[in-house]
């Protein structure tokens, strides 16, 4: 196979992989997945964490471990690159959808250093109000806060603009 | 490998400067995690979880590079667990016990509101490394200070307990900000090179952020001189001993044990 067939081969593979934390999210709608490139006979591919602890990214570098042996490559290399510092900016406008679907609420516009007390307007993925409140910055996952939606009364995860 | 570190002139200095960030970002890390199934309510859990996590997950990209700068082939595990607390060159501050939950929100506070700018600067550092590790950081830092701002906010202004515990924790922690603003030869050379900034530079934003949170958390700040000083050239508290006995026993115990 070519550099160019076997590249595909590979992008396809590993943008089959989901995040195992909001698994309707592939890596590449999240922006985790930054570049796949076939050096030689090898497959490069590098990833990068959405937050410096996040405890997804060893599964991420399985998943896809897994996911490249299936597609019959098996000279690979996955690396974890930190520059650029990932950003909600990154997520897919398909990515975001799917988030809604979910029941996530999306990040709120682009990210821009805030203010220290500065809040978001965060509609409710399920009623798509806008009457929200915060309750916690810090939700299920490093990348999540926890908000309520005052009309609709339900509690929702949103995802943090970053 | 840094691209501007200058051979073996700028290594020595570099291993340690990135090895005071590490340090002082595990210990950190490690004391909120002693707070997992003890905090006050399920929200608290989750936010000090979540923000050891950040620390500890900076804490691996530092010791990564330290290890790789230093050319010995110590890897993260390695410097954080094989190493007895006379290595360790963390700030004195983060090795403080938890105390009560105001104790724990006054040190993160005191750390975090210097900890977001100097990320932000040394984001611009001409080491590349420590510049993507920094970029990274400083949007973590701004969540941990915005979480621990807004409750020393409403541990002070709240009831006449909360108010005292805040301002209690307040004055036995003051003394050790001094050492943020530490600056030695490790320092100097780095500054020389463009790879990292002077402290002092960074004191005035940190004095305002305190300030203005303090005055609306109806707090004030101890006008004692006295500063402590010694967690960056390995002089530290008897806490640091207890907590590496705890966090260091299983690689103590089973050296180069993995799952």
């Amino acid at each position: 196979m070519n550099a160019a067939g076997l590249r595909e081969r590979a992008l396809e593979a590993a943008a089959r992989v989901f995040d195992p934390e909001i698994p309707v999210l592939t890596i590449g709608d999240l922006g985790v997945l930054r570049d796949v490139r076939v050096v030689g006979d090898t497959v490069e591919i590098d990833i990068t964490p959405t937050y410096s602890g996040c405890p997804a990214m060893r599964v991420i570098e399985l998943d896809l471990d897994t996911a490249l042996r299936a597609a019959g490559i098996a000279k690979f290399r996955i690396s974890t690159v930190l520059s650029p510092a990932w950003t909600t900016d990154w997520l897919s406008p398909e990515g975001r959808r799917k988030l809604a679907e979910f029941g996530i609420a999306p990040p709120a516009g682009q990210t821009s250093r805030r203010a220290l007390f500065a809040s978001e307007s965060v509609r409710c993925p399920r009623c798509g109000s806008a009457e929200t409140e915060r309750l916690a910055e810090f939700g299920s996952t490093a990348c999540k806060a926890l908000y309520r939606c005052r009309s609709c009364a339900e509690p929702f995860d949103y995802f943090k603009c970053h | 490998m840094s691209e501007t570190c200058d051979g073996a002139v700028l290594a020595a200095p570099l291993f340690d400067y990135t090895l005071r960030l590490a340090d002082t970002a595990l210990i950190l890390g490690h004391r909120l995690s002693e707070w997992i199934g003890h905090a006050p309510v399920l929200e608290e859990e989750l936010a000090l979880g979540n923000i050891a996590l950040d620390l500890i997950g900076e804490a691996r990209a530092l010791y990564s590079y330290a290890g790789a700068v230093e050319g010995k082939g110590r890897d993260e595990d390695a410097l954080a667990y094989r190493r007895d607390a006379g290595g360790f060159r963390n700030l004195l501050l983060v090795e403080q016990p938890n105390g009560d939950f105001a104790a724990t929100i006054v040190r993160q506070f005191l750390f975090s509101a210097f900890a977001q700018p100097f990320w932000r600067r040394l984001a611009a550092s001409r080491d590349a490394t420590l510049a993507a590790i920094a970029a990274k950081s400083e949007k973590e830092a701004a969540y941990h200070l915005r979480h621990a701002g807004e409750w020393l906010i409403r541990l002070g202004d709240g009831t006449e307990e909360s108010h005292r515990r805040a301002q209690t924790a307040l004055d036995e922690l003051w003394p050790y900000t001094g050492e943020l603003f530490e600056r030695d030869a490790v320092e100097d050379a780095l500054i020389a090179a463009g790879i990292t900034v002077d402290p002092e530079t960074l004191r005035p934003e940190w004095q305002k952020t305190v300030a203005a949170v303090l005055s609306e958390a109806t707090l004030a700040a101890p006008e004692r001189a006295w500063m402590q000083s010694g967690g960056r050239s390995g002089r530290h508290s008897e806490h640091l001993g207890h907590l590496l006995a705890t966090m260091q026993f299983l690689q103590r115990a089973y050296p180069g044990a993995t799952w």
